[in-house]
Order: structure tokens, then sequence, then C-alpha cells
């Protein structure tokens, strides 16, 4: 099931005007930055099917950008988004794509900070709801709203045993999972979404174990 | 857990419960958060919408000036006492309204069960308020009902209009809030969902076609009528009328009809309204606005 909570349907409480093309812009844009891990100095949106024919209308731009700036759907300061990321230094870059994408609200963002950089591809599928379907290359299905854990790893055997040994171990508990990677024996990824927030120390633990190379937590 | 309307139906009916209940109950197990905060958090969310329906009965103007002040003309004219078709249903198509000129005009709202649609369930319970005189539970409960609806329509069709076109949004909300007035009035979870089922029938291929892609002509409007047709069905699902089809099925040709809508009715402004003369000439007018603004 796509929706799983009532409050997917009655919410969210947002800033208007669209849940898909605002609200849900404006989470996809969060999540980016949460990935991230903080603030970029340069962002590039790309924007396909209706959020690149509407965006202007429909306040996405702002949106995007208000969730980069870590705002919530309801932050009063969406509307001055662009601005308030110009004052922060912040160069931003819309581009308007013409191919078709399986979703027709699709958002690719690229992000960096001139040490680092990420690229993260979201839809928005209605009601404010989105999914994250992309990062760096890998597919992924994360809803953004459950916390969850990022582990970039070789993909050798029993290296997703070992993570979920030390989640056992903890008493965590795995909502949902799903692996990925561009070619056999090279760098792969696990998105783990959790039940419960995961501590530091469990994230250092993790950091530690053979062929993985990098965990990042996210957390709505 | 309910995965369609005829589940829904029978588990309340089975239980004896409302159908607001269920979806609290659901909710409940799912996320293990507890009633009061489940019940708490709704509050909110009711908060928002009185919130936003009193601030549109005050007049707000969008930014581009397209959308607002025409909830303040139906009150008026309620006031005037000359309406044709009845207070409440123009006090519920006057709330709805209300709601929609202030999300176009970027303020605060709860979608229901998105911002382009969230006039219709706020309109209708805050009409049906003053003739029903429900508790503020039942009004937090009218709310479970619409989500319980709601919910079975997002996970088999569509609540998007990119996806599905207004149908999916408008027309999931007219339906929503059918079935939730029906229960606040006392009729059977049946009868809310034969409400819903009548509904949802009359908004089949309604598309999304905003003018220059905003959120506000045609869809204040449509958040009117669609408060209008859930009160009209709400009434007849309570005289005992039923829909031939059942509301599965509805929903169901629902989600088929906006998988074969073209693409240019599916919410990005290329055709049906936004490609009308007039609409076309908003659109240069409004881009040539916000294009100076943004850069």
């Amino acid at each position: 099931m796509k929706y799983k909570s009532v409050f997917d349907i009655i919410g969210p409480v947002m800033i208007g005007p669209s849940s898909s093309h605002t609200a849900g812009a404006a989470r996809i844009g969060r999540v980016a930055r949460t990935l991230f891990g903080k603030q970029p100095t340069k962002v590039v949106v790309s924007l396909y099917g209706s959020f690149a024919q509407t965006y202007k209308g429909h306040g996405t731009d702002v949106a995007l950008i208000g969730g980069i700036l870590d705002f919530d759907t309801f932050d009063q300061r969406i509307p001055q988004s662009l601005d308030l990321a110009k004052k922060e230094g912040m160069d931003v870059t819309f581009v308007e794509e013409a191919a078709i994408t399986d979703h027709p609200n699709t958002a690719r963002i690229k992000m960096s900070d001139g040490l680092k950089e990420i690229e993260v591809v979201g839809i928005s599928i209605g009601g404010g709801k989105i999914q994250i379907t992309e990062l760096n290359g890998f597919e992924l299905n994360l809803s953004g709203m459950n916390p969850a854990i990022l582990v970039v790893h070789n993909d050798r055997f029993g290296a997703i045993a070992t993570v979920t040994n030390i989640l056992m171990k903890h008493s965590i508990n795995i909502g949902h999972m799903e692996v990925s990677r561009k070619e056999r024996g090279e760098v792969a990824l696990m998105a783990i979404e959790m039940d419960t927030n995961i501590e530091d120390d469990v994230i250092e633990e993790l950091k530690t174990l053979p062929h993985i190379i990098q965990v990042t937590r996210m957390v709505e | 857990m309910f995965r369609n309307v005829a589940e829904l139906v029978e588990l309340a009916e089975s239980q004896n419960v409302k159908i607001a209940e269920i979806m609290i109950q659901q909710e409940i197990d799912i996320t293990g958060v507890t009633r009061e905060e489940i019940m708490g958090k709704m509050d909110r969310n009711l908060t928002v919408m009185e919130e936003a329906v009193e601030r549109g009965l005050k007049g707000v103007q969008s930014v581009t000036g397209l959308t607002g002040g025409d909830a303040v003309l139906l009150q008026n004219y309620i006031q005037s006492g000359k309406s044709l078709s009845g207070n409440l249903i123009l006090d519920a198509v006057s709330k709805a309204v209300a709601t929609n000129e202030v999300n176009a005009a970027m303020g605060t709202i709860c979608a229901t069960p998105t911002a382009g649609s969230a006039g219709v369930v706020p309109g209708t319970l805050f009409a049906v308020q003053n003739k029903l005189n429900p508790t503020r539970k039942e009004m937090i409960e009218f709310l479970f009902t619409s989500g319980a609806f709601g919910f079975v329509v997002a996970n088999n069709a569509s609540i998007s209009g990119a996806a599905g076109g207004c149908q999916a949004e408008v027309g999931s909300a007219s339906g929503m809030a059918a079935a939730a007035i029906v229960e606040m009035a006392g009729g059977t979870p049946s009868q809310a969902a034969e409400a819903m089922a009548i509904t949802l029938k009359n908004m089949l291929g309604l598309v999304c076609d905003p003018v220059a892609g905003l959120v506000e002509v045609p869809c204040v409007k449509r958040n009117a009528m669609g408060a209008a047709n859930a009160m009209i069905a709400a009434d007849m699902a309570l005289a005992g009328i039923t829909s031939r089809i059942p509301c599965d099925e509805v929903i169901d040709a629902m989600y088929k009809i906006g998988q074969t809508m073209p693409v240019a009715l599916r919410e990005t402004a290329q055709g049906g309204l936004a490609a009308t003369p007039t609409g076309r000439e908003l659109e240069a007018k409004i881009f040539g606005i916000a294009l100076n603004k943004s850069e």
C-alpha cells in the first residue's frame, strides 16, 4: 500500500497552493538536504513532466528550495525561499526538462558544497506524499517518513548480514529494506527503513564493519 | 487492515462502530501511537481548517489576482435571504471556496486529500455543523471517516491530478465528504459508502486543466461544486437511494479513466480551460509577473 496513515489523506498542514507541487516538493527538497547532511552551496534542480510545465504557478521552485533550506511544509518562509537562499549564498539553477519520466511529478536535485556532491531523484505521488527513487545512480524507494539509514558498501557476500546483525543486537526492527547495485562486485547501496531512531554509537559500529564504505542517517 | 470500501463497511458493521472508529483503530495499529495522540493530531488539523475558513470569509486575494473574495460575495448573498438553492448548501459552498482562496493565496491549509481539493471536506463539515450541532469529538470523527474513504481511493486509484485528473482530487474529496456527512447525520456505514459512490460517479472524467498551471482557475469553483455535490449525494443516500455500481467499482472506474486521460488534461496546463484563448492570455500575463519576481 502506497498510503499507510490517515494523516497522508487528512494532511499535511501546509502552505498552499498544491499538495503535490508545493508540499511534496518541499518534502523532496528536505529529504535531499538530509541526505546531503548540510546546507549545500550549489543546487541544480531538473524538473520533469507536470513539475516542468507548471512549477512557477505552483510555487514548486520556492518549495523545493525551502525544503533544501530545511523548512517544513507549513513554514511561512517558503514563499520567500529563493531570496533567503540567495542571502545565504546558495547558487540555485532550475532546468525544465522535456524528457518523459515514469512519474509526472519528478525532480532531480544535484547538490554540492565544493567538497562533495550528491544527486537525488524524488517524485511527488499526491497529497504531499513523496518517494525518493534514486540516489547517486542507485535505484531506491524511500518515503522519507521513517527513520532510515543508507549504507554504501562493497558488493560482497555477508555484507548485508553483518549490518542486520548489528541492528538485531541493538533491538532495532527493520520496516523496509532495499539493496541496489550498479554492477556485480562493485559498490552497492543498502537502504534500511526502521521503526525507531538509530543512535550515533550504532552508526559508528556499522562504519567499522568490513566492506562498509559509508553510513548516512536519514531521519524525518 | 481494510483494503477497499467493502471491507471498511464490513468491519464497521460487524463491530457496530462508526467508520471513523475503524480508521482510528487502524492508525493505532500501524503507527503504534496512542489514541490520545492521534485524536490530538486530527484536532490540530481541524483547527487549521477552522482558521483557513475564518480567514477566507474575511476576504483574501491571490498574488495573481485571479481568485479571492468570492466566499465573501456568497456569504453576503446568503445574508440577503434571496438564495434559491438553500442556505446550508450555499454555506458549505462558500466555506469550501474560502479555504481554496486561502490556499491560492499561499496561506496555511490542511490538505484533504490534496491542497487543490482542500475546501470540500471542511466546507461541508462547517456547514452541517450548524444543522447537526456535533461535539468537537464528532467533528474530529468526521475527518477520520473522510480519511478512511480517501485512504481507499489513494491506495486503489489516485488522489493526484497529475496522475488521475481533477476527478482524483475534487472527485475524491467530494466523495469523502459525502460519506462523512452521512455518518455525522446518523446514517449507516453502507449509506456512507453509497454516498461516496453516488458522488464520485458524478465526478468521473473531470479533467485537471488549471489556467497557467495555478491552483486557482477552475480549482476554486470546482471545490464549490464538489461541496454541493457532496451535500446532495449525502441527502440521496440518507433518503435510502443506492448506487447500482458498488463504491469500489466506481473507484476502480475512476482509476482507469485517469490512466486513459490525455497528459494535456492532467495538470500540465496544456489543455482544457488552460488552453482557451482567455486561459492563454492570463498565462502570458501572469508568467510575465512571476518571471520578474523570481529573477
